[in-house]
């Protein structure tokens, strides 16, 4: 596999940041070759927030993303800004609750699904940034459901474990849509 | 061995606890105060000090008094930190003192910005503080050696009495990427002949001292310590030399910036190019010898720094300009691409 | 014969470089008799400042460490952090501690750091040659106050006793002299006090001691000490500003052990 390159963004306090480190231990249980580099600064605060995460079986470059494979937008400036800067035969995976598409591009996938909806149908508050992971792994041969949870298990801290089942259920609700 | 998933910053505290550092003062900065915070939450654990001080001054100042006192001690900083804390370490240096010194690289001069940068390059090898004196700097390219490397700066500075320093970047204090631990046993160092820890009446007492107001005294402690210098630079340079065999033209990059120019290095091999890659982990001593080595075949070298070219005069000074030596870079926070740096390959291997 | 006065074994036999008249020396020597008296010689570890007293490292027995100009105190932490059971003292001027090492100084007491700082206060910078201190007199004249010290120009001086008595962290902040019998004793009385709350680890503990700079303040050793008496203590009171028995940590719990 040659090195896949991801960019997540959004608000800050969508979970991107927190995304990226999923698909970061996913490799890392995966045993491939990873980076995980977020945006920091007063950006942070409320403002953009976006991270580059590369997965590869060789030694990573550089781990700033410029030109993602995978684009995974949750906010309409995160789309509008990287869904030029996606790689030919790339795939933009999206929230289309708050997204509005707009791209003329015919060498990328487009995948938009209501991420923000159906975690608030489905009460998985906050759950719309894994909802999207489970689309990402359905839509691509990045990780199979097995390493995506044992990514999960990883990340998610001890003193917050009771809130694994529901990050599972996050990635179903993805993968079913 | 087990890989964990850290942050750069966090990783050189862990590497710096198990490297036997005893105490840590610091002061927040971005991007670095990851390192800080997490030396408050395990430093205490693991029986040692944690302080946060009221300036950078304060703190490399309490380094230096810890170290007096024969203890592993470290300070960690970014960029206007580390300017703040150069008077300490001249006095460190001046004391014949071992510390170590961590610099998260951020853009200045001034205030400047938070984005990596390595235009502290100039200060950190050839005047971090007033007069006659070195450090030995290190300077990772990734996580794993952010944890490598500080473990040797301990130990050299041990060795040989002198500050160390890990000259890293944002990018790489705030990237996470697979680290393993190696088993650590630090090698010992026996300080008994020069600490103040309190004579207990059982030897002459020990005074910790930068001041000679003799100037021939002074010339003396000054040649006596470049004499330790002259030994350094002839068995502590390291450098990772990649595709240099036949290269016509040699990159040269160290941290975050060589990880970039790997990249491109591998690309311009693919277009026929014959391009390498020296990267020194040395910058003080810089690997004069190894450049050298990777220089054999090269008719063009090409620097690629986070500024406007400061490394590109030592590479000058060790080939002593036998061959053309360009420079590209960006500053200010700005991260070269490997795009950049192909271009740039590509423009001198055209040329040839 | 019966010994009644000797020099301290933890003041060195060697000729100070101070100047005739200067009190530094009786300051060094009860300072002595204390460390001689509590027998901590080999326990101590004393940090020189930046000023007149920047070689007392070459007079006093015990451990020492030269630190640069107003540091003193972040080294003293330093070494009493890693070494919380060995007594560390600083010996610092005006301008060291009360001008270029203000931070030092009340952070180190803030926090509560559990050394003895001695504090000399002669209202000028001597080594440098007789400058403004932050300690200087108003209409005091030195080098860069030709016309006297005019607050309207230079500001005001530092109470450095009365400012650290209102730290939390300070359970000492004492003002004593060295310009006669009575002020030695009690100033020797107050440095031994300072010692033994770092023993029972009571907090920060400052003795400021006023003193004399005969050369830079152009008089006699004998019109120097009359300075003292007659402009010195009235501008700077001596007396206890805080003395906390029970220890700046009195009733907490946690720390390190």
């Amino acid at each position: 596999m040659a090195t896949t390159e991801i960019l997540l963004a959004g608000f800050g306090g969508q979970g991107v940041l927190f995304a990226g480190k999923i698909l970061a231990y996913c490799g890392l249980m995966d045993n491939k070759e990873l980076s995980w580099l977020p945006s920091y600064g007063p950006e942070m605060r409320g403002g953009t927030a976006n991270c580059s995460v590369c997965i590869s079986d060789e030694p990573i470059g550089s781990p700033l993303v410029l030109t993602p494979d995978i684009l995974i937008a949750m906010n309409q400036p995160s789309f509008d800004k990287f869904v030029t800067e996606v790689k030919p035969g790339g795939k933009v995976f999206f929230d289309s609750t708050l997204i509005e598409a707009e791209c003329d591009r015919a060498d990328i996938q487009l995948f938009g699904i209501p991420s923000q909806q159906l975690a608030d149908d489905n009460n998985l508050k906050g759950g719309s940034n894994i909802i999207l992971l489970g689309k990402v792994i359905k839509e691509t041969n990045l990780f199979s459901l097995d390493v995506m949870k044992k990514g999960i298990e990883k990340v998610v801290p001890a003193s917050k474990a009771h809130l694994i089942p529901n990050n599972f259920k996050a990635i179903e609700i993805g993968m079913n849509s | 061995m087990e890989r964990n998933l850290m942050k750069g910053n966090e990783a050189l505290a862990e590497a710096a606890i198990r490297a036997g550092c005893k105490c840590f003062f610091g002061y927040p900065i971005t991007p670095q105060t990851e390192l800080a915070a997490y030396m408050a939450k395990r430093m205490h654990k693991s029986g040692g000090v944690f302080l946060q001080a009221e300036s950078e001054i304060a703190a490399i100042n309490m380094v230096l008094g810890a170290a007096s006192t024969g203890v592993r001690a470290m300070t960690s900083s970014s960029s206007p930190g580390v300017s703040l804390k150069s008077e300490g370490v001249s006095y460190i240096a001046g004391s014949d003192l071992p510390a170590v010194i961590i610099n998260v690289q951020r853009g200045g001069p001034g205030l400047g910005g938070i984005q990596p940068s390595q235009a502290d390059y100039w200060q950190a090898t050839k005047a971090l503080g007033h007069g006659d004196f070195q450090l030995l700097v290190y300077a990772p390219a990734s996580v794993q050696e952010m944890v490598d490397f500080v473990v040797k700066a301990f130990d050299r500075a041990d060795k040989y009495r002198m500050p160390a320093m890990i000259l890293a970047d944002g990018l790489l204090g705030q990237m996470m990427e697979p680290v393993s631990f190696p088993e650590i046993n630090p090698n010992a160092y026996d300080k008994s002949g020069w600490a103040t820890n309190g004579h207990k009446n059982q030897r002459e007492h020990h005074i910790v001292n930068s001041l000679y107001l003799k100037p021939d005294e002074l010339e003396k402690s000054i040649v006596d310590r470049y004499k330790k210098y002259d030994i350094i630079k002839e068995t502590e340079t390291d450098a990772e030399l990649y595709l240099t065999e036949d290269c016509d033209i040699l990159l040269c990059a160290f941290g975050a910036t060589a990880r970039v120019v790997k990249s491109a290095v591998n690309s311009a091999r693919e277009l026929g190019i014959k391009a390498g890659l020296f990267r020194p982990k040395t910058l003080w001593p810089f690997p004069v010898k190894e450049i050298n080595e990777a220089a054999k075949s090269a008719k063009t070298l090409l620097s690629v720094e986070m500024s406007m070219g400061q490394m590109v005069d030592d590479i000058k000074l060790a080939i002593n300009c036998s061959r053309p030596v360009e420079f590209y870079g960006r500053t200010g926070g700005v991260i070269p691409t490997p795009v950049e740096v192909l271009e740039q390959i590509k423009r001198i291997g055209g040329a040839l | 014969m019966a010994v009644v006065f000797q020099r301290p074994k933890s003041f060195i036999d060697i000729p100070t470089h101070y100047c005739p008249g200067c009190t530094h020396g009786i300051v060094h020597r009860i300072l002595c008799e204390v460390i001689d008296e509590m027998g901590i010689e080999g326990d101590t570890i004393g940090v020189c400042p930046v000023g007149c007293s920047v070689m007392a490292y070459d007079y006093f027995n015990c451990d020492m460490i030269e630190a640069a100009h107003g540091r003193a105190p972040a080294v003293a932490t330093g070494v009493k952090r890693t070494n919380p059971d060995k007594f560390v003292f600083t010996y610092q001027g005006d301008g060291d501690l009360a001008a270029i090492g203000t931070a030092e100084t009340v952070h180190s007491a803030t926090r509560g750091e559990n050394i003895v700082v001695i504090f000399i206060n002669n209202t000028i910078y001597g080594m440098t040659g007789g400058q403004m201190a932050p300690t200087t007199i108003p209409g005091q004249v030195t080098q860069t106050t030709p016309f006297g010290r005019d607050p309207l120009l230079a500001g005001y001086p530092v109470r450095v006793s009365e400012m650290l008595a209102t730290l939390t962290g300070t359970a000492l902040a004492q003002r004593v002299a060295v310009d006669s019998v009575p002020h030695i004793r009690e100033a020797k009385k107050a440095i031994r006090k300072a010692f033994e709350n770092q023993k029972a680890k009571r907090g920060f503990s400052l003795i400021e001691v006023l003193s004399t700079c005969p050369t830079n303040w152009g008089l006699t050793p004998i019109e120097a000490i009359k300075r003292l008496q007659d402009e010195m203590i009235p501008y700077y009171p001596l007396g206890v500003y805080k003395d906390v028995t029970e220890g700046v940590f009195a009733g907490l719990e946690g720390g390190n052990e």
